[in-house]
């Protein structure tokens, strides 16, 4: 702690900007600007004027930079406009480059194209839904949308109801990191889980869980387990789950 | 969330003795009263924080970015909507000219055009008015647009400066010290590069006790701003 409190002066006071490779998995406060591995190698502003000529020389090593939610491009540095944890992706091939991103422990969903969502019908209008999904404004879907469906054979969807995912079950609504946290390829919760009792469970990105067990009971007590495990540390996590796989 | 209230009273104790060390000099009068906060303590809004200053208390829910009404629509970015809650009986002027500095302070900092066509609203109840109200209502709207993750370009932080008869500072006067005051200013900083957003005063000051207090506030700032990461580190500390 005292470390942190330390380098927290030290940014204060400077208003230096820290290597992003430094706060990886740290906390990031908006406002910050951050150094790409590229940026930390130039040495004052003399140097800067060489870099575009390297660019077209094509002699550029290093991958590309992107930057994803809570960050921003702020001339040649990183703005960090989120508070959360820096996070860090390696791009598949190259060294250096790859993904920057926030993660936050934010309630409001911004849909983003290409995410899997939990939507909940809230009118119907000729050929369109409207479907809440969470974010500032309804989304339209189109009964030819559903699977199976035909302009003969229109899916049975009701106006506030569920009638695709499933008939009963629990819909709940957490916050957008946990999801992301339960949906990472390394997270044990979701195989935990699986071992308690069989489920059918439906995650939403826009921060919505669709969970269905055998009985309301056990329904409740996985959707209870799955809201807890966000302030949960690894260890008590396990904890919890040995208990209950005794009763 | 007893362990984040914990940590943040543990917080207070160390920026009022860091305060009270630096402040030596000007005597006790110059330091803050304690500060505590606490963050995502509602439900239903999307994001939300108390803040505590000494015995001023008020309570921020943001709500966005969320669906706005085609009246108050703007193509390009997002409407900011600040609305003040007395503590007792229906907002009055002074609510709304507090509404309006909160939300130019707001403007000021928050990336509304990465949202546009869209509402963020901040609603601030005053739970306790024990002196400085717009400076704690400031601190409690930037804790509760941080937790709501609202895209910002810096953090922001409301100070207020007490001027007595006598020519000496009060930083985070209680309602008392206000009272007593021939001046009463009131800061909103920036993190970044600790300039100036917002200022609204009361009473008669010359020009270098303005600028004796600004540099006051810039000082207090960093205190405050070392508050907001400790709190914020506290909260991500389980994830």
């Amino acid at each position: 702690m005292a470390e942190a409190v330390s380098v927290v002066a030290e940014s204060l006071a400077g208003d230096r900007a820290r290597a992003a490779r430094n706060v990886l998995d740290q906390v990031v406060l908006p406002g910050e600007e951050l150094l790409l591995p590229e940026q930390e190698d130039a040495e004052g502003p003399g140097s800067a004027g060489e870099r575009p000529l390297r660019l077209n020389a094509g002699t550029r090593s290093r991958g590309r930079v992107v930057c994803g939610p809570g960050l921003r491009r702020y001339g040649d540095r990183l703005l960090v406009t989120k508070c959360g944890r820096l996070r860090h992706k390696e791009p598949g091939g190259g060294s250096g480059g790859g993904v920057y991103w926030v993660d936050s422990q934010q309630k409001r969903y911004v849909p983003v194209k290409g995410d899997h969502v939990i939507g909940i019908v809230t009118a119907k209008s000729g050929d369109i839904f409207k479907v809440d999904v969470g974010g500032s404004e309804p989304a339209s879907l189109s009964y030819l949308a559903f699977e199976g469906a035909t302009k003969r054979n229109r899916p049975n969807v009701q106006a506030s109801g569920m009638g695709v995912i499933g008939q009963d079950g629990l819909l709940f609504k957490v916050t957008l990191g946990l999801i992301r946290k339960l949906l990472a390829p390394d997270c044990e919760i979701l195989q935990e889980v699986g071992k308690l009792y069989p489920l059918e469970i439906v995650f939403g990105m826009n921060g919505r869980i669709w969970v269905k067990a055998k009985t309301i009971q056990q329904t409740l007590i996985l959707a209870n387990i799955l809201e807890a495990c966000e302030h949960m540390t690894a260890d008590q996590r396990k904890q919890i789950f040995s208990r209950l796989a005794e009763c | 969330m007893e362990g984040a209230m914990e940590g943040a009273m543990l917080a207070d104790a160390k920026i009022r003795t860091e305060s009270g060390t630096e402040s030596g000099p000007r005597g006790s009068g110059c330091s803050l009263r304690h500060f505590a906060c606490e963050q995502n303590l509602l439900s239903r809004p999307d994001g939300s924080a108390s803040f505590l200053q000494g015995d001023t208390s008020v309570l921020a829910g943001v709500y966005g970015p969320a669906e706005v009404k085609v009246s108050k629509e703007i193509f390009n970015k997002a409407t900011l909507e600040v609305i003040l809650r007395p503590k007792i009986g229906l907002p009055g002027v002074a609510e709304k000219s507090r509404e309006r500095l909160i939300r130019n302070t707001c403007e000021a900092v928050v990336l509304g055009t990465l949202h546009p066509r869209t509402s963020i609203t901040v609603v601030l109840q005053v739970v306790s008015n024990a002196g400085s109200l717009l400076a704690c209502c400031l601190n409690a709207s930037c804790m509760a647009l941080v937790d709501a993750g609202v895209p910002m370009r810096a953090l922001f932080c409301g100070v207020t400066c007490a001027l007595n008869s006598d020519g000496t500072l009060v930083l985070d006067p209680t309602a008392k010290q206000e009272k007593e005051a021939r001046a009463v200013l009131t800061f909103a900083l920036d993190s970044v590069e600790r300039k100036l957003l917002m200022s609204t005063t009361k009473g008669l000051y010359s020009d270098a006790e303005l600028q004796q207090c600004l540099a006051a506030a810039q000082a207090a700032s960093q205190h405050v701003f070392r508050f907001y990461r400790e709190s914020l580190q506290r909260r991500y500390s389980k994830s």
